[in-house]
This record gives C-alpha cells, sequence and structure tokens, in this order.
C-alpha cells in the first residue's frame, strides 16, 4: 500500500525540490506555485490507482514523489507502512517498477539488456538476469527474436512493451506508470490497455497509473483519484461511482459527456432473451438471402461467428465479404450492458449480434429489449446503494 | 617523388614524432575533459564559467604557449612535453564543450528512467550518459585530432622535430618539394587519426546503424 499523508509540493522555495536532474514537470511553472496540495490517499495493495486530471493538476509530480524524483515540501510517503523519506534512494527506486510515456529505453542497449538493467543493478547474476528478462519479453506478447535488436529497430508499442517487462523485471511490489500508452495510436493504445489488465491480473501489483485520459483511466483503475489544478484531490472513487456520482461540478465536466452510458460499462449483461436469427452462410446464393425474407441478412462464417450484415437487395450472385456492412459491433453474453446496447444501436438491422465466449452466433436483441434490463437495474440500485463497481479497499 | 623516397625513413621517423606529439595529448585532453564535460553538464552556473574559459584557452598562440610553458614546468625549451603540455590544453579547449553537449543530449526520457531504476550520479554516467553521448564526443575528437596535426607543425620553430622540419627547412632552402612533402604527410597523419577515431567509435557505438526492420 502507498499512502500519502497530507502531501504538499510546493515549486520556487528555497529547495527547488526535484532530486538530481529529474525535471519539475507539470506544474513547476511559476516560482512559489504550488503543484500538490495537502494530498492524503491511499494506493491499495494489488490494486491500480489511477491518477487523472487536467494539465497542471500534478498528478506527474504526485507520482514523483513517491519514489522521490521530487522531494515533498510536507508531508509524508509511506509504502507498506515505511516512510520513504528514511530509506536509501537507490534501494527505494530499485523496488519500484517505472513505466513512462515514451518508454525511456536505453538506446545503447538491446531489448533483452534493457529488460536485465535493475536485476542486474540488483546484483542478480547474468545468466538468471537473461533468463528472466526472456521470460518476461514473452509474457508482454513480443516475438523472442526481438530480445536481439535495439529500441530504434521497434514501433512504439513494441517499445512500451519493453518499457513494461523492464518495469516487472525485479518483479517489485510497486509499479509507477507515468501515461504509459498515451504516446500510441488508439489501436495499439487498447491493445496495451488489454493485455496491462490481463497481466495486472496475474501479477497484483500496487499500481498506481497517471494519465489524463478520463476513459483510460475508468477503463483501468480500481479506483480513480481525480485532481483539478492545484493539486487538490477533487474525488476518490471506484470508476463506476465517480461516473455515476461526481461530487462537483469539476468532476462532472471533466468526467464528460455521455457518462450515463459509459456507466453502462460496468453493469454485466444480465440473462435477456434472446432472438434466433436466420443465417446465411457466405458464398450463399441471391435466392437464399432473399427466401429468409429480411432486408439485412446475418452471415455467419464456418464456425458459426457472426461475419456481418448484408444487404438481401445488394447480392447478385452470392454472399461476399466485400458486401457485408462493417457497422455493427458484436455483444459477448459476459460482456456489459454498454457492450449490448452498442450492438443493437450499431446494426443496420436494429438487431444487436449477441455471441457466446467462443464467438459463436447466439442470437440477437433489440435497443428496445435492452432498455428494460437498464430501467430495472435503475430501479435496483436507486433502491439499494450506488453502484459501488469494484471494492475501493 | 625521388626526394620522398629518398627520405623515406627520416619521414617516417618525423611523422612517429609528430603522431606521439598530437595523439598523446588527444588522450590526455580527453581524459581532463570528461570530468570537466560532465561537471559542466550537471550544474548550469558552471557550464558558463567553465565553457567560457576552456574555450579562451585556444586563443592562446601556440608558439607563445611553447616558449611561455618552459618557464612555467620549469622545463627545458627542447623539451617536447613543453609542446605535450600546449596540445592537451587545446585538446581540452575544444573537447570540454563537445562533452558537455554529448552528456547534455541524452533523450529526457531515457535519463529520467535511468534515474527511476537508481542509477545515481557517476553509475548513470557511466552506464547511460557517456555511451550515449560517444557520437557526439567522437565528432569532436575527430576536429580536434586534425587542429592537433595542424598546430604540432608550429613546434619546428622551436626546434622540435616532427613533420613540421619538412615546412621551415623547405622554405629556409626555398625547396617546395620538401615542403609538399611535409604537408601531404601532415595530411596523411590527419587522415590516419580521422579514421582510427572513426573506427573506434563504431565499434562503440552499434545501436546507431540500427534501423527500423
Amino acid at each position: 500500500m502507498i499512502r500519502f499523508e497530507g502531501v504538499t509540493k510546493r515549486y520556487g522555495d528555497a529547495d527547488s525540490g526535484s532530486a538530481d536532474g529529474g525535471s519539475p514537470g507539470e506544474g513547476g511553472g511559476d516560482p512559489g506555485s504550488v503543484a500538490v496540495d495537502n494530498l492524503t490517499l491511499e494506493a491499495p495493495t494489488g490494486q491500480i490507482t489511477v491518477l487523472v486530471g487536467p494539465s497542471g493538476c500534478g498528478k506527474t509530480t504526485t507520482l514523483r514523489m513517491v519514489n522521490r524524483m521530487v522531494t515533498p515540501t510536507s508531508g509524508t510517503i509511506s509504502v507498506d507502512g515505511r516512510d520513504t523519506a528514511s530509506m536509501d534512494v537507490a534501494e527505494l527506486r530499485r523496488g519500484m517498477g517505472y513505466v513512462i510515456q515514451h518508454a525511456g529505453l536505453f538506446p545503447h542497449r538491446t531489448v533483452v539488456d534493457n529488460v536485465m538493467t535493475v536485476p542486474r543493478l540488483l546484483g542478480v547474476d547474468k545468466r538468471q538476469a537473461r533468463s528472466r528478462a526472456m521470460e518476461l519479453i514473452e509474457r508482454v506478447g513480443l516475438d523472442p527474436a526481438m530480445a536481439r535488436r535495439y529500441p530504434a529497430q521497434l514501433s512504439g508499442g513494441q517499445q512500451q512493451r519493453v518499457g513494461v517487462a523492464r518495469a516487472l523485471a525485479a518483479d517489485p511490489p510497486v509499479m509507477l506508470m507515468d501515461e504509459p500508452f498515451s504516446a500510441v495510436d488508439p489501436v495499439v493504445r487498447e491493445q496495451l490497455q488489454n493485455e496491462f489488465l490481463r497481466l495486472q491480473s496475474e501479477l497484483g501489483k500496487t499500481i498506481l497509473f497517471v494519465t489524463h485520459d478520463i476513459d483510460e483511466a475508468v477503463k483501468l483503475g480500481d479506483q480513480v483519484a481525480v485532481l483539478r489544478v492545484g493539486g487538490v484531490l477533487a474525488q476518490l472513487a471506484s470508476p463506476a461511482k465517480l461516473l455515476a456520482d461526481p461530487v462537483d461540478d469539476f468532476v462532472a465536466g471533466f468526467v464528460g459527456r455521455d457518462r450515463g452510458y459509459r456507466a453502462l460499462s460496468f453493469a454485466a449483461a444480465p440473462e435477456l432473451s434472446l432472438t434466433d436469427e436466420p443465417t446465411v452462410r457466405l458464398r450463399a446464393t441471391g435466392e437464399q438471402v432473399r427466401a429468409i425474407g429480411s432486408p439485412w441478412v446475418l452471415a455467419v462464417g464456418d464456425a458459426g461467428e457472426p461475419v456481418g450484415w448484408v444487404r438481401a437487395a445488394a447480392v447478385d450472385h452470392e454472399v461476399t465479404r466485400d458486401l457485408l456492412h462493417r457497422g455493427g459491433t458484436v455483444a459477448s453474453t459476459a460482456g456489459s450492458l454498454r457492450a449490448l446496447l452498442d450492438a443493437a444501436l450499431s446494426s443496420p438491422s436494429g438487431r444487436g449480434v449477441v455471441a457466446d465466449d467462443d464467438g459463436r452466433l447466439v442470437g440477437t436483441i433489440t435497443a428496445a429489449e435492452v432498455v428494460p434490463a437498464i430501467e430495472a437495474r435503475r430501479s435496483a440500485t436507486t433502491a439499494g446503494e450506488l453502484p459501488e463497481g469494484a471494492s475501493t479497499r | 617523388m625521388t626526394w620522398a623516397l629518398d627520405h623515406l625513413s627520416e619521414i617516417l621517423t618525423r611523422a612517429g614524432q609528430h603522431a606521439w606529439l598530437a595523439g598523446l595529448p588527444l588522450v590526455l585532453g580527453l581524459v581532463i575533459a570528461l570530468p570537466l564535460g560532465w561537471l559542466a553538464s550537471r550544474t548550469s552556473w558552471l557550464r558558463a564559467s567553465l565553457l567560457t574559459t576552456t574555450g579562451l584557452l585556444y586563443t592562446i598562440p601556440s608558439l607563445a604557449l611553447f616558449i611561455l610553458l618552459p618557464s612555467i614546468l620549469g622545463t627545458k625549451i627542447l623539451d617536447p612535453v613543453n609542446v605535450i603540455v600546449a596540445m592537451t590544453i587545446y585538446t581540452v579547449a575544444l573537447l570540454t564543450r563537445t562533452v558537455a553537449d554529448g552528456l547534455s543530449s541524452v533523450d529526457p526520457s531515457t535519463r529520467q528512467a535511468a534515474i527511476a531504476m537508481g542509477y545515481g550520479g557517476f553509475a548513470r554516467f557511466r552506464a547511460v550518459d557517456l555511451p550515449l553521448a560517444v557520437p557526439v564526443i567522437a565528432a569532436g575528437l575527430r576536429v580536434a585530432a586534425v587542429s592537433n596535426v595542424s598546430i604540432v607543425s608550429v613546434a619546428s620553430l622551436i626546434g622540435i622535430s616532427q613533420l613540421g622540419y619538412f615546412l621551415t627547412d623547405g622554405y629556409a632552402r626555398s625547396f617546395p618539394t620538401e615542403v609538399w612533402v611535409g604537408i601531404i604527410a601532415c595530411l596523411l597523419l590527419a587522415l590516419v587519426f580521422d579514421l582510427v577515431i572513426q573506427v573506434v567509435s563504431r565499434a562503440l557505438t552499434p545501436w546507431t546503424r540500427a534501423v527500423a526492420a
């Protein structure tokens, strides 16, 4: 557990504060400005705590105070009950994985040597450090053949995976992550986020994660701390609670529009009766398609997986992949109400496609059928307490 | 050409002396410039004063330095140590800024990651900042090498044996061939220095040639 107690960071005073060369980062601009103001916060063991807020809210400063790259002006920070100010700084830092925006890999070292850095600094012998590094390289989803490459030979997403592997190499209980996925494109970002969640479910690290992206915060955090400019904690809550019940206008504004819809992400799809959907195979003839008697017909692949909707009138000879409508999303039976509603709304036929865990078609559902489930959930939650989602402790 | 062949052993001897007088200061100067450049790259108020001071050293005329040093060092005027010391001063003058620039050129996120991994001052210099500064430092060394080879020839005016002798002797005897031999020998020596620095630099920086696969 990482615990902040009354932590304040003021820049421009007698001490410039940032230890050996660490730049003050955001909020360090004008003299005497307060970057973090009397912050009290707990990041529980084994969970992801996300610090989110606009530029100048002191989130990066907060993160860097944990490994003492920035020295707090007042207050204490403890990790598992030990005051960080009393610890040897190198020992403190080597006990925490650190991942940053552009990965910060050492360009002059190969991927495997980068990953081996902290174990080698801790005195682990070369062979052991190497085999551990190779294991991690695979674990973060990289081809072991990349181990011999230099960072310049990797894509941004691959570099970021190496950054995560390097932070994990010494198996630190704590991970500090400063906008690790912000510099990659949205598709890669989503992949990295999903794999990060998968890794965390296996490893159970105590993670402090900084982002400016509220969607990322809500997706990754077990709890989310929203900071306002000047480093004041505005709200600390589970993502579901944050979306359902922002504490003031600032948080409501920062959490953004569509929060009613986005909150459905945290509601598991209930058991709904799905409609059996008549389907055609790929390569079905135009007559077969029109025999179903619906303007939009769902096509499935050989394993029974939905591949897309086809407009019956558009099929001349047979159903081919380039005739398929690409707009519809597929919801999973194990997914959320949001995914279910989205599948219905995005489907050209108005019938949302639902598949099982193996990706096989189970049936379809319309938006009109999803809404009562949402209404039922609302009356259940207003009767009881607000949706709490993941526990905060 | 025949003159050069007839005097080949003398040319080679003087080239060896020239290489020693220009090369040893290059190594000594680098050894001194590394800590100076490191200090300059770490402390902003030291940077300005250190770089101005070392830069100014380069403006002292070499002949003046060759003549003044014996009285400062207590050496004889013909002692090659005077030349070694003078050339070392010039090398430091050229390299301190280069080293400081090279060390400062390390990507901030790389440096930040190094700090976060618990690399302290000197360990970070040795393991991260210095290896990454090699290309910049090597570029500075190449300039210093060529400059040293050229300045050392001036030492023939105070009678210290090296390739510059052919320039002064050829001029005194109005014998252009000998002057040309001196110039070409200096040029070849500078090329050799340049080549050696490039080869060593390449060997130290395989990562700079790694391009996206």
